[in-house]
């Protein structure tokens, strides 16, 4: 199946979505997406900042869509075409969509551990306008406590439901879920129980906002001030990768997340005896530097260029020069067929 | 005809001086000091270059940036929520900051539900730029039009203003806050 996004042409097999077929191309075209999680089953169609316009339905039937659909849930037909950076239409859509995002957002960016690698900051770094028109009070829910490794801030949650989906899909039995309806839906455990299942943790990173985060992380440093490294354990719990990014601050190992891609995905999901308990340098194996994209905030820690330790040979160089410059022609044991590195001159 | 290169002036300052012998009245010198005192005496009224620093101090600019205050709002908790923007924009790196999370019984201290248990500015670093200042999402840092920027110190560590240095007294934000109202 051929379609067309944005002008750029991709084959495609049959039941992809718009979404997967724009992410193949990649750049900028990618619409961006809150709810949607290619890893969870189920997920998507719930946030609407996915929205693109179809301007010709497929080969078959050339009539355009009507009204902008939802990219995430929405096939592919053959001959399709989209536009989704380039539309108007489609731009101001996100802008709205954004904007009732935001409306129960506390924006407390400056408090929250989210912050600089949150996707509703992205989104609304793109998408959102500087002021608010919302006069009305925000929405909020009494703090609660879901355990001693989640913190729940539901004041932050957009209901995406991602968490909820890995609770489903991951953990054996699910304890939380979507309580109340409407403004009143929240995010919230069965009688309040923990949760303690073995990757519960995942949930973290799914979280495309500040709204569940790790509480052993809580406050201790902003995320660019941290270090990310790929790392990997032998981990014995069944189902876990044990790939993962740690984040270092010096020596120390502050927090220790799966690893994410391109799209904020994470690429495994890894389980909470590695995201919470094994703390130490020695319980891992460093790979190398974690990259970010180029506009990240991460990569103020501009740090993935080889540091060597800095040799002062100030008294050497005063007194004797550099070795090099120190080789004298008029020297009778100086071969001339030699460059001044000590390579030989090619005859 | 060519010039010969004695009367070239690559630099255009070349001068021909002369041996010739002094008249009378050059020979006497009278005139000459005569000539010097009178600027001198010419500067006498003119305006002064110079002010008694001590008990004098000039004019500073409008937008003169000078000793750093973290401060608090009108019911005088702490603004400063120690969400790091100042530490990364800090083209010195002179700050430094530990967050912590506020406690029960807290809430007339600090503002947020973070603040900042160690907030450092390094003074030997710090160039005054004010980037810190705009920076900061909850007006908490600001540059001060304090005229005495940092006090001369023995040991570089006094240098490392800490807390007890940055934040405003109590008793200044209590005198703020009765001026507003």
């Amino acid at each position: 199946m051929k379609v067309t996004i944005d002008g750029h042409e991709i084959e495609v097999e049959a039941g992809t979505t718009i979404l997967q077929a724009a992410r193949m191309i990649g750049g900028d075209v990618v619409p961006p997406a809150m709810c949607y999680y290619s890893k969870l089953k189920g997920t998507g169609g719930k946030c609407r900042c996915c929205l693109v316009e179809v301007t010709k339905g497929s080969d078959a039937n050339p009539t355009p869509m009507p009204k902008l659909v939802a990219s995430c849930v929405t096939g592919c037909m053959d001959g399709m075409e989209v536009n989704s950076k380039s539309s108007e239409r489609v731009t101001e859509a996100r802008k709205a969509v954004t904007e009732f995002l935001l409306i129960n957002h506390p924006l407390d960016c400056p408090v929250c551990d989210q912050a600089g690698e949150c996707d509703l900051q992205n989104l609304s770094f793109e998408h959102g306008k500087a002021q608010t028109r919302f006069i009305e009070e925000k929405r909020t829910f009494e703090p609660e406590n879901i355990g001693d490794k989640i913190q729940l801030h539901m004041n932050r949650c957009i209901l995406c439901q991602r968490c909820v989906q890995v609770a489903e899909q991951l953990t054996d039995y699910r304890v939380h879920g979507v309580l109340n309806r409407g403004d009143h839906a929240q995010i919230s455990t069965m009688v309040s129980a923990a949760i303690d299942n073995e990757f519960s943790g995942n949930m973290i990173d799914v979280c495309p906002v500040g709204a569940l985060t790790d509480k052993t992380f809580r406050f201790k440093s902003r995320v660019w001030f941290n270090k990310p490294f790929n790392a990997h354990r032998e981990c014995t719990t069944p189902g876990c990768c044990g790939k993962v990014t740690v984040w270092m601050f010096g020596n120390e190992i502050q927090r220790v997340t799966a690893r994410k891609d391109e799209f904020h995905e994470v690429e495994d999901f890894i389980c909470n005896t590695c995201r919470y308990d094994k703390k130490e340098v020695s319980d891992w194996t460093i790979e190398g530097p974690r990259k970010f994209e180029k506009d990240s905030v991460i990569n103020v820690n501009n740090y993935t260029r080889k540091m060597d330790k800095v040799v002062i040979n100030t008294e050497k160089g005063i007194l004797m020069g550099r070795d090099e410059d120190r080789k004298k022609i008029s020297m009778a044991d100086i071969d001339y067929n030699e460059k001044i590195d000590g390579t030989q001159v090619k005859k | 005809m060519a010039t010969s290169i004695q009367n070239i002036s690559l630099s255009g300052k070349k001068k021909q001086v002369s041996n010739k012998e002094m008249t009378f009245w050059e020979r006497l010198y009278l005139v000459a000091i005569i000539k010097g005192l009178l600027i001198t005496i010419k500067h006498f009224f003119r305006k002064k270059a110079t002010i008694h620093y001590p008990e004098q101090v000039r004019e500073f600019s409008p937008v003169y940036r000078g000793k750093h205050t973290l401060k608090r709002d009108e019911q005088g908790r702490e603004n400063c929520t120690a969400c790091g923007l100042c530490a990364l924009t800090c083209p010195a790196e002179a700050i430094t900051m530990k967050a912590a999370e506020r406690k029960k019984g807290e809430e007339h201290l600090y503002r947020e539900e973070k603040y900042a248990e160690i907030y450092e500015i390094n003074m030997l670093r710090c160039i005054f730029c004010g980037l810190c200042e705009e920076a900061c999402p909850k007006d908490a840092i600001y540059l001060t039009i304090s005229k005495e920027l940092v006090p001369a110190q023995y040991d570089r560590e006094d240098f490392i203003y800490g807390k007890d240095k940055l934040v405003m007294p109590l008793e200044v934000a209590m005198a703020n806050t009765q001026k507003l109202n």
